[in-house]
């Protein structure tokens, strides 16, 4: 599967001004050249924090849905936050994570994911037990439509290839916080 | 009498309507803390790591919640990437409770060595901080420390000096 391409899919179901969190690099760039939805934001840097960001959206506003993109290795960077979000349960928050295999935009160093870890299995081991690999393109849209449909907390993991983003975020924190603290005054 | 500064601060929250607290233990917090946990006014969260409880509070305070981070001096100093990546360049009022370790009598040298990180990193970040060190001062400070840091979109460090939290502490106690 393909990032891009999954992301694309991903967003043609947003329909209820739902909040996107993309992870720092090639997530977010790909979330970018999606389409700049103004409830999109984007990370330039602290890397692993785009889970912590969404759990703190999804407090805020429990009457939104909110999706995390995040790559293998930052998500390595931050697994406590697993635990975290698995404690507080929230119904409306989704984790997609991206799983390449490795830190693709420092040279494709390979990540852990690539030798040993399953992200998925330590996702349940933290207590997320809606947590699920798709295989395919068709099972990650089915899996992205329970989550718009249903209680989570849900986390979909989906192996992606090595392909480089389809754009590069613009990188204007000013600009990217104010733009998605308009969107999040709107109710969904 | 001056009222003790946990009550102090749960007051001053709720004035300004800060309602999120994410912490990462301390003992000289644990009342303050403990008093959060009992106050439905309040959610509170215990993640992993200083740079989790700062990234939900971030996220919340851009959904419109506002909330605040309480940590030690150790855990201060894991933070700095965040603070230079995230709160700063995006100019997210971070609130931020910081008990200061490693100073006047502390028993532990990576204590002391941390604790001189702290006030260096938050000077270079240009990061607004004060240390609290007398009982009267609590309310004015925290007040007014939170209302700016929300006026100017700006993180803010507040220090609780063992001035403050350990006169009345048993001699050599500690943590």
């Amino acid at each position: 599967m393909n990032r891009f391409d999954l992301t694309k899919r991903l967003v043609a179901r947003l329909k209820d001004r739902e909040a996107v969190i993309g992870g720092i690099g090639n997530t977010n760039f790909d979330l970018w050249a999606s389409g700049q939805r103004p409830e999109n934001f984007y990370m330039l840097g602290s890397m692993g924090l785009a889970a912590p960001i969404a759990l703190g959206v999804a407090l805020a506003q429990p009457g939104r849905r909110v999706f995390c993109l995040e790559g293998d290795g930052s998500l390595l960077m931050q697994l406590g936050a697993l635990g975290t979000i698995a404690a507080c349960a929230p119904r409306n928050l989704a984790l997609v994570v991206f799983d390449n295999g490795m830190y693709q935009i420092t040279g494709k160093q390979p990540t852990l994911t690539a030798s040993t870890v399953d992200l998925v299995a330590m996702a349940r081991g933290a207590g997320l037990a809606q947590s699920e690999w798709a295989a395919d393109e068709a099972q990650f849209e089915r899996l992205v439509e329970r989550a718009l449909a249903g209680p989570g907390p849900w986390l979909i993991g989906a192996r992606v290839d090595g392909a480089r983003p389809e754009g590069v975020t613009e990188r204007d924190p000013a600009r990217i916080r104010s733009r998605f603290m308009d969107a999040m005054k709107a109710r969904p | 009498m001056t009222p003790a500064w946990p009550d102090v601060i749960v007051k001053v929250l709720k004035a300004n309507e800060v309602r999120l607290v994410t912490y990462i233990p301390d003992n000289v917090l644990a009342p303050l803390i403990r008093s959060l946990h009992a106050d439905r006014d309040f959610t509170v969260i215990c993640p992993a790591r200083e740079e989790e409880a700062a990234g939900i509070v971030a996220g919340a305070y851009l959904a419109g919640l506002r909330g605040i981070t309480l940590m030690q001096t150790s855990g201060f100093a894991t933070l700095p990437n965040v603070l230079a990546s995230l709160i700063v360049p995006y100019q997210i009022p971070l609130l931020m409770l910081i008990s200061e370790r490693g100073t006047i009598g502390d028993h532990q040298l990576g204590q002391a060595i941390v604790c001189r990180t702290l006030r260096p990193v938050l000077q270079t970040l240009g990061i607004e901080h004060f240390a609290i060190e007398r009982p009267e001062d609590v309310e004015f400070v925290t007040d007014r420390m939170i209302k700016q840091a929300f006026y100017t979109q700006a993180p803010a460090a507040m220090i609780l000096s063992p001035l403050l939290t350990k006169r009345d502490a048993k001699p050599g106690s500690d943590g």
